[in-house]
């Protein structure tokens, strides 16, 4: 079973949150995410600045034969972009939940982020789709 | 790859597993109104042996005319050996199979004709082909839009001297996408478009990109440093709409201005690919690295497998319709397949002087004959300046479509009537000359031209 950190939020479409303080949270993939696309070629992180609405399209994860979106899971401006990703790519395999970040996100609505799931729900939902 | 089609059975047994009546049946969801139904005129079947003497017919009443016509599609020698090879088995198909790397002769020559089409055009990045080059320059104007993050901008420039039918294919496409086509106009003594025209068009308004033709439809050739330069200046991205022969004797896109332009795009139907009424053609595009994800198509990449052997491998096209679905960058992945291995072919058999001394040729012949025919009473150059294998001609005293009625009348194609194009022009003609139109050629439209406007 791959690595789900206990003190990150989590969401359906298989991406973390971290909260950095009252209103900013780090984004990323889960490491779930990140074993199912294989090798990463490729990281199109949002421009900072640009404000998302939940569910709105804010990165572009590519591997070799596909490329996927990654979600905003709530509404926000983007407050910083992990550009390192544009030479190494690969950070989001080797380290999902650290160097491999995406976007930083200020949140329009902290509340709205209690409605996402817990580790322990979210291991449980990667396991159900697996089925 | 064997291809093996259903039998009746497997199709009896489809039918029935869905409960359907016959094959016909599949298409009920379309409109009666909206069906093509018959095609009049068109017979059921007929032997093989009176389609052949029908098609002989038919052929002959096309004759083979002197062609003088080029305007987006232009004549030129085509050696036997292209076309040989093309048409073999092993190429005859213009798609890649699913498992692309199966197909290792067809990845390479795909793996060349990028390799060359970047280097003709002095950029990083080639795709896979495209359609024609009007949709070409669509497909452009689309990446330029998307790539173009910091600018935000829809609008983008294109000037009235690119070729009419790539402004009309390209607004058909990108019309509905929001984004805004803006004319910039061209100078009426030069033909060309000057920097106060793409100054006029910019205005103050962000820009997404600018579309610069070389040589542009009138065959002059554009101050292409400069206006590179200007687009630059004003955060747009720049595309490059070049004549892939122009380019064996120009400065490579990649090289103008300060910076190079962004995007190329043409048509490569100079490259071997015979006129035949209008198409297939083949689209290229060409780009910088970093715009390489908002390039259409698909790269092929040469590589080593675990024993150090070369191969070739498809290396990017995991932003294609069958895997982002609405979020593709286009509808575009194999294309044609078959054009790039005559156009890859022909570029390798020419070789760089070769193509070189065919580009030197057309550009020689269509000044003599500009020069020839000029020096007939009633007849003159509309636009002054250099021109590459095209230029426009005004008729004193007669309307150009007579003139050019009375020289399809004696075989010749003498050229294409601008006033349909351009009614601001008034009357006028483009003539094209390219290596095939030596002094006898030259020699027999001059002398027909002089009957047509005596």
């Amino acid at each position: 079973m791959s690595e789900v950190p206990s003190d990150l939020k989590y969401t359906r479409a298989h991406e973390w949150l971290r909260l950095e303080d009252d209103s900013v949270v780090t984004i990323g993939i889960t490491d779930h995410a990140q074993a199912q696309l294989g090798d990463l070629v490729f990281v199109e992180v949002p421009e900072t600045g640009s404000s998302l609405g939940a569910g709105d399209a804010a990165a572009v994860v590519e591997s070799v034969k596909a490329a996927s979106d990654v979600y905003a899971p709530v509404a926000g401006e983007v407050v910083g972009a992990n550009e390192q990703l544009d030479e190494s790519p690969e950070l989001v395999n080797n380290d999902p939940f650290g160097e491999g970040w995406i976007y930083k996100l200020r949140v329009e609505n902290p509340a709205a982020l209690d409605e996402l799931m817990s580790a322990a729900d979210y291991e449980a939902f990667a396991e159900s789709e697996e089925d | 790859m064997p291809f093996i089609p259903h039998t009746e059975t497997d199709v009896r047994s489809m039918l029935d597993a869905i409960g359907v009546e016959d094959i016909d049946g599949l298409f009920d969801e379309i409109a009666g109104g909206l069906r093509a139904g018959e095609l009049e005129g068109v017979p059921e079947g007929m032997p093989e042996m009176a389609v052949n003497r029908l098609m002989e017919r038919r052929a002959a009443q096309e004759g083979r005319p002197l062609c003088f016509l080029g305007a987006g599609a232009y004549p030129h020698h085509i050696p036997q050996a292209i076309w040989q090879l093309t048409t073999r088995g092993e190429f005859y198909s213009a798609y890649t199979p699913y498992q692309a790397e199966a197909s290792q002769g067809t990845l390479q020559v795909t793996y060349e004709f990028q390799s060359m089409m970047a280097e003709l055009t002095g950029m990083e990045v080639s795709n896979a082909s495209l359609y024609d080059g009007g949709s070409a320059l669509a497909e452009a104007i689309l990446m330029a839009v998307r790539g173009n993050r910091k600018a935000k901008s829809k609008r983008v420039i294109v000037p009235r001297a690119v070729h009419p039918h790539y402004r009309d294919a390209t607004r058909t496409i990108v019309r509905n996408q929001g984004i805004e086509l803006v004319e910039a106009d061209f100078d009426r003594s030069t033909g060309t478009t000057p920097l106060e025209q793409l100054d006029a068009a910019l205005g103050d308004e962000a820009v997404a990109a600018v579309v610069i033709p070389q040589p542009n439809f009138f065959g002059r050739l554009e101050d292409v440093d400069a206006l590179t330069d200007r687009a630059h200046e004003c955060g747009a991205q720049v595309i490059a709409v070049a004549n892939p022969t122009a380019l064996a004797l120009l400065s490579p896109p990649g090289q103008w201005g300060a910076k190079g332009v962004d995007i190329v795009v043409g048509e490569g139907q100079p490259l071997g690919i015979p006129l035949s009424a209008g198409g297939p053609y083949v689209g290229f595009l060409c780009t910088r690295k970093n715009l390489a994800r908002q390039m259409p198509g698909r790269v092929v990449g040469r590589t080593v497998d675990a024993e150090g052997n070369t191969g070739y491998v498809m290396t990017l096209r995991a932003r294609e319709q069958d895997i982002r679905r609405s979020k593709a960058t286009s509808n575009i992945c194999t294309n044609q397949g078959l054009m790039v291995t005559a156009a890859t072919l022909y570029m390798s058999i020419m070789g760089p002087e070769g193509f070189e001394r065919v580009a030197r040729h057309c550009h020689a012949n269509a000044r003599a004959l500009r020069d020839e025919l000029c020096a007939i009473d009633g007849v003159s150059a509309a636009f002054d300046g250099p021109f590459f294998h095209e230029f426009v001609l005004r008729i004193d005293g007669r309307p150009v479509t007579d003139v050019l009625g009375d020289l399809a009348g004696e075989d010749i194609l003498g050229g294409l009537a601008l006033e349909p194009y351009y009614d601001d022009l008034g009357d006028a003609m483009l003539v094209c000359a390219t290596e095939l139109h030596g002094e006898d050629e030259r020699r027999a439209f001059a002398e027909a031209l002089a009957r047509a406007v005596a």
